[in-house]
């Protein structure tokens, strides 16, 4: 991460070598080679006409490829003169999805093709190209040659022209050949050189080294800070090392690329060419991204290469190429206002709702897309384009020149916040050796999602894939019905449909207030980009979690709309957890989609929130039962408010619990400080409000008489203010309708009588009806009870006295003699019920018993008969 | 032949009767062999067919005795069984979500009622594949990791993803919790979980099995029935207080709300022969006696007493239980008689059968402890001055008691402790300080003659 972040700032300094060839056509310089120069860094990579490079894409860790076939100083260009014009391949997963079944092998990992389309714009900027990389080019029959399988070789055995695959024509294959014997040559003489005279880039190399290994203080060699921990890594890249001849420069530019493959999440926005991903573009990968989690291909066999080609597939392929051909423009088009300002809502929407499961109608949105960017592209000649591009640049440049550019301002931002994640992120990246490639945030990328997923190629660590498809991550589903839901078929029916608790009600009615807080709390946050914590309050069947989740509906429909920025939302439940830490694993799982411990969850979550780059979205995280998160030390809820807490954070953290004093309560200073004093007492609600629920659900349904719902409202307002209670209660009374109702199919209105039978069901004490009921003998061991309680002036008693007036009694009542055995049971059987406390019956004659209800409530039930 | 005969009928008590054989002494049994020999000789094969009638009979009832099976006729909760079986009609059919306590003491006929109602609902067309059960037990699933793999086990969850499920507790919850969130009312499977001691649950750390049920009984996900069983009155006071706002406080009573003359019929109904017996004249037989049973007046009686100190009906299968293993062939129908002694095996006093095992030396010892209560009123005592009074009272009765040695006593105490704790405080209530001078001689003529002592012997002691 730290060389990528320090790529990000360096500008990078190319230089002709050689002498230029004046071409006398085309009024413009050529040269054979160029060094690329990077400040901070000693070594220079020379490329060379002929050779093969990767060229920075959209795509980080899939950089495209291509061969020089020009290197020029074009003086038309304002930006950057110095311009190369390429032969272009493309990778598999490039290749659109539709039409990757027209190669019907396998593709191997390394395998490209010859990019056939003489449309696509091959005239790139000089500064785009990170490095050079070795292509071999092979017959139609020939098999991949195992000995050369590491990644920085590719192979070509086809062409590609948007329609098919083909055989290399002869001359392009003996045009590669030769390049290839010739690169070998010259690279085997400039070995030689090097053995013979201590090359001097050499040892820049080795110094380069040692001074990166001063400045990370991980004493982590350069190759291994990049290729995090994993000796098979580095034994990989001595193996790649020992393939490749060791000329200086190709040695120095395969560490460079090999750096930049590795480090996914790092060159952010390098040039124009990774940033300017167009909104729609982000989206795509970002919606495949979100699917392929969730698309589960039972075939579990199925290879590690396999899946992550079929990931990449299913994302950006042809998008890459027709960005690839609108390079310029949109690099035109590269103010950061636009950038900031023109979301597409499509694009939003995916990265809005990353869990949602690929549905058919992503899918066909993205169907849709893609034929009007492909229109684009070929549409667009180069001489037109060109024209637009300079007058785009024109007003950048005056932009630059009023100083208060917004994509300057950016850059500026940008810098110091790479210059803190590089030390960081060094150091955590040693820490966090197990998962390396799969940094917290660049999980979460969208943009990176598809060249992740290719990066991951077999031959890295297999500890690097990704495992969606593992058995654990499916998820079952209770099967479902044979038979027909049945559809309500009364006007009863419909009503308690609707008055059950789960039916979500069109708008919550009574929480306007609240709900108005809440949003304007959270929006806020979105627009100025930072985070915070609110803590709601109030107790059960108040409607806050309903009135958070609308309130990020509403939100997450405004982001749609563009009028607020897209942001994650995660949702977790105290209750819903095992141990309190496990709310680390189900965050990050949410947001990343990965599995983790709960000691390494939290530490990518710290290291996600710590350092986080600023293109992330915000992240709402929805804590519902706070109080469960409440442990020793309390560092659960100590992490959960300090992360908003740091600059650039961007997290949004709600809290819900029961208790209004619950972070004096519980919550040490330091917790409770940073949570902060946002606060929300949701009170419990008032009949009229009840009422005015009760009335909204049953907007269209005629099944209650008007005095009816404000009983039930009155009844319960009275009692807890729990809407729940109210709905119950008002469900049952339309049962208890049903019952009573003569006729079937012609029930009549919901009466007061009805609800009353039904509040009094729920709510009356049993304790009464259940003396009522009980034998004679039990009936009069309460008497027992209440004569012993009266004459030792306790409450308490034990068995044993109880016993005697138990004997006393029934022989005044004529009764048999109680056995002791048969008075003990009853006494046992009390208890089981608990209208007695007793202690446990080891005690034998010695137990205590109590009674469980008040002496009053005991003579009134016993009175009766 | 006759010897054949004679083995025939000499087995059939012996392998159809193993209770009896445990619950009487075997010099009984021989009794009974014998008597069953000598009348089989007199009339062989009706006897055989007796003998098999009655099989078949106990059989039956002993079966509808001791299951709870949902064949039997429910009584007295025909109002909360039509509550139940509305609830999960509409579980079933229209994917409602509900939860449901049924409330009742022990032995009230809660897990009858709930297999009654599980028995009817399968038996609706297109229900039965249409549901799914989930049986759950606080004495078995001790805690929700337990509750979870039984669940997901039953549910049959496992063999949807292949083997590699039961991963940690935390694994398992989301697993589940995401499995049941998946669904919806309209297009997913019902399920009904069945909690039987729903009140260990209650215990469970956090609650938190009953919270996540409970949540998704009120929220759109997977249609479920959440049915909770409990002999506590007091179960809502246990739930905390985000548990009890998501359970929709239904809750059905029972309470043994049925009077005397509605527990005879009961009786009646509960030693019936139903009429698909094979052989109809017996069965007729057997009613009419059971219908004269149950207006016999001593059987009232019994019943009455029964009544009072019990109405759940597990204890009046105890009683018909006791009565019906003392038919034999040769005494093929329940009489009065039977009745009695059954009650009285039902109503005896464990502490008094126990002082009727007693050595004499636990006899005096207790009879000291008594003394001592006495002095040093609830006052713990030691065994010295256990000792100590047993002493004084040897020397005041010198020639009447064995003067034993500290060590055997110290050993009586070892052996018999519990016994002798019990029996201790029987004795106090039985206020027995008095020993007459009759008892002791008998003590003495026992200890002389080395014969344990007998039951008659030992009542008088407590006159």
């Amino acid at each position: 991460m730290a060389y990528c972040s320090a790529r990000l700032r360096t500008r990078q300094t190319c230089s002709w070598v050689g002498r230029p060839l004046l071409d006398q056509k085309l009024h413009y310089q050529t040269y054979k080679e160029i060094s690329v120069k990077r400040e901070g860094y000693s070594t220079e990579i020379h490329i060379q006409v002929g050779q093969f490079v990767l060229i920075e894409g959209d795509d980080d860790e899939n950089p495209y490829i291509a061969k020089v076939v020009e290197l020029f100083e074009d003086a038309s260009e304002l930006y950057s003169k110095k311009r190369a014009r390429v032969q272009w391949f493309i990778r598999f997963c490039e290749v659109p999805i539709c039409k990757q079944h027209l190669l019907d092998r396998k593709p191997d990992t390394q395998e490209i093709f010859w990019y056939d389309n003489p449309t696509c714009d091959n005239n790139i900027s000089v500064e785009t190209i990170i490095g050079c990389v070795r292509v071999v080019a092979l017959a139609p029959d020939e098999v991949m040659p195992i000995d050369l399988k590491n990644e920085k070789t590719f192979f070509v055995k086809l062409s590609w022209n948007k329609k098919k695959f083909k055989p290399l024509p002869p001359e392009v294959l003996a045009q590669l050949d030769k390049l290839q014997e010739d690169n070998h040559r010259y690279q085997k003489s400039m070995e030689a050189k090097t053995k013979s005279a201590e090359s001097p880039s050499w040892t820049t190399t080795e110094h380069a080294v040692k001074r990166i290994e001063s400045r990370h203080s991980t004493s982590k060699s350069r190759h291994t800070a990049s290729h995090p921990v994993t000796p098979r890594a580095r034994k990989r890249l001595e193996l790649s090392n020992l393939g490749f001849p060791r000329t200086p420069n190709t040695r120095i530019s395969q560490a460079t690329s090999c750096a930049s493959l590795d480090s996914p999440g790092r060159m952010k926005r390098k040039v124009a060419f990774s940033e300017i991903m167009s909104p729609s573009k982000r989206s795509l990968p970002d919606g495949s991204q979100t699917s392929s989690p969730a698309l589960k291909t039972p075939e579990k066999t199925r290879d590690i290469q396999h899946s992550c080609t079929k990931d990449a597939r299913k994302t950006s392929p042809d998008h890459g190429m027709i960005l690839r051909t609108r390079v310029p423009a949109l690099k035109a088009t590269e103010t950061s206002e636009e950038r900031i300002l023109t979301p597409t809502s499509r694009g939003r929407k995916s990265s809005v709702v990353p869990s949602v499961i690929l549905k058919p109608e992503y899918i066909k949105r993205r169907e849709g897309k893609e034929p009007e960017v492909r229109d684009e592209a070929p549409s667009t000649s180069r001489i037109r384009r060109k024209s637009s591009i300079l007058t785009l640049n024109r007003i950048r440049q005056q932009l630059r020149f009023l100083g208060n550019s917004k994509s300057d301002q950016d850059d500026e931002e940008f810098l110091p916040a790479a210059e803190i994640s590089d030390s960081d992120s060094e150091e955590e990246e040693a820490s966090t050796t197990p998962l390396p490639r799969r940094t917290p945030n660049s999980m979460s990328r969208n943009l990176r999602s598809s060249m992740k997923s290719s990066l991951q190629t077999p031959s890295k660590t297999p500890k690097k894939t990704p495992q969606p498809r593992t058995p654990r991550d499916a998820t079952p589903q209770i099967r479902s019905r044979n038979l027909p839901a049945q559809e309500p078929t009364n006007m009863l029916e419909e009503a308690r449909l609707r008055l059950h608790v789960s039916a979500v009600p069109e708008s919550l009615p009574c929480r306007e207030q609240e709900f108005q807080d809440i949003y304007n709390f959270v929006e806020s946050k979105l627009l100025d980009h930072t985070g915070g914590c609110m803590y709601i309050s109030g107790v059960p069947g108040t409607g806050k979690t309903a009135t958070v989740h609308e309130v990020i509906c509403c939100l997450q429909q405004a982001a749609q709309a563009n009028e607020v920025p897209p942001f994650q939302y995660i949702e977790v439940n105290g209750m819903k957890l095992t141990e309190p830490h496990q709310v680390y694993v189900q965050i990050l799982q949410k947001l990343t989609g990965k599995r983790a411990t709960a000691n390494h969850a939290a530490e990518l979550l710290a290291k996600r929130f710590r350092t986080q780059a600023s293109s992330q979205e915000t992240t709402v995280v929805l804590v519902d039962e706070l109080d469960l998160l409440w442990t020793q030390k309390q560092d659960v809820m100590y992490n959960l408010f300090d992360w908003p807490t740091h600059k650039g954070a961007r997290l949004v953290v709600l809290t819900i619990a029961n208790t209004m004093d619950l972070p004096e309560r519980i919550m040490m200073n330091r917790v409770s400080s940073r949570l902060g004093l946002t606060r929300m007492c949701f009170q419990p609600y008032t009949h009229s409000q009840l009422q005015q629920i009760l009335l909204s659900r049953l907007r269209h349904v005629k099944a209650f008489e008007d005095d009816a719902v404000q009983l039930a409202a009155r009844k319960v307002a009275a009692l807890s203010g729990d809407a729940r209670r109210c709905l119950d209660i008002c469900r049952r009374a339309t049962e208890i309708c049903e019952f009573s109702c003569q006729k079937p199919g012609c029930p009549g209105l919901v009466t007061t009588a009805h609800l009353l039978e039904a509040i009094d069901e729920m709510f009356s004490s049993s304790y009464i009806t259940a003396i009522k009921n009980s034998s004679i003998l039990e009936q009069s061991f309460l008497r027992a009870i209440l004569a012993e309680f009266r004459r030792s002036g306790l409450e308490e008693a034990t068995f044993q006295q109880v016993y005697i007036q138990h004997v006393a009694l029934c022989r005044m009542e004529g009764l048999p003699y109680p056995t002791m055995s048969e008075t003990m049971a009853v006494c046992s059987r009390l208890g089981a019920c608990r209208l007695l406390l007793v202690e446990p019956s080891r005690n034998d004659v010695l137990l205590r018993v109590r009674l469980n209800i008040s002496q009053d409530d005991v003579l009134y039930a016993l009175k009766e008969e | 032949m006759a010897t054949h005969s004679n083995v025939l009928a000499w087995r059939i008590p012996w392998a159809e009767e193993p209770e009896r054989l445990q619950s009487m002494g075997s010099q009984r049994v021989r009794h009974e062999i014998s008597f069953v020999e000598m009348s089989s000789r007199k009339s062989k094969s009706s006897n055989l067919i007796q003998a098999d009638y009655v099989s078949q009979v106990q059989r039956i009832l002993r079966e509808r005795f001791c299951h709870q099976s949902p064949h039997g006729n429910l009584f007295g909760v025909q109002v909360q069984y039509k509550h139940l079986i509305e609830l999960l009609k509409r579980t079933a059919i229209h994917g409602e979500s509900n939860s449901v306590l049924i409330i009742g003491p022990r032995g009230s006929g809660k897990t009858m009622l709930i297999n009654h109602a599980l028995k009817e609902l399968m038996e609706v067309e297109g229900v039965s594949e249409n549901i799914l059960q989930v049986h759950l037990n606080g004495l078995l699933q001790i805690n929700d990791k337990i509750a979870l793999k039984e669940i997901t086990r039953q549910l049959n969850l496992e063999n949807v993803v292949g083997d590699k499920v039961f991963g940690s507790f935390a694994e398992n919850l989301s697993f589940l919790l995401e499995a049941l969130k998946k669904g919806d009312r309209t297009s997913s499977c019902p399920v009904i979980f069945i909690l039987d001691e729903f009140d260990l649950f209650a215990h469970h750390k956090n609650q938190t099995l009953l919270y996540n049920l409970l949540d998704i009984s009120q929220s759109a996900q997977t249609p479920v029935v959440i049915i909770g069983l409990t002999c506590r009155l007091d179960i809502l006071e246990l739930l905390e207080k985000r548990v009890k706002s998501r359970f929709s406080h239904r809750q059905i009573h029972l309470m043994n709300s049925f009077s005397f003359p509605q527990y005879l019929k009961i009786f009646k109904e509960q030693l019936s022969l139903p009429s698909i017996f094979p052989e109809k004249i017996f069965a007729e037989k057997w009613n009419e006696n059971v219908q004269s049973l149950s207006e016999d007046r001593s059987v009232k009686e019994v019943l009455q007493k029964h009544f009072n100190v019990s109405k759940n009906l597990r204890s009046l299968h105890m009683l018909l239980m006791l009565a019906l293993n003392r038919v034999t062939p040769s005494h093929p129908f329940i009489t009065a008689a039977d009745l009695m002694e059954a009650n009285q095996l039902c109503s005896m006093d464990s502490k008094g059968n126990i002082v009727h095992g007693l050595s004499v030396l636990e006899i005096c010892l207790i009879i000291a402890m008594k003394h001592l209560n006495d002095i040093y009123e609830e006052e713990p005592f030691n065994f010295q001055m256990v000792y100590n009074e047993f002493q004084k009272f040897v020397q005041r009765k010198a020639h009447s008691v064995y003067n034993f040695e500290k060590p055997v006593v110290m050993k009586v105490r070892f052996f018999s402790a519990d016994r002798l704790i019990f029996v201790y405080f029987d004795c106090i209530y039985h206020s027995f300080t008095f020993i007459s001078f009759e008892t002791l001689d008998i003590i003495r003529n026992f200890i002389q003659n080395r014969h344990p002592p007998k039951k008659n012997s030992k009542n008088e002691m407590f006159e």
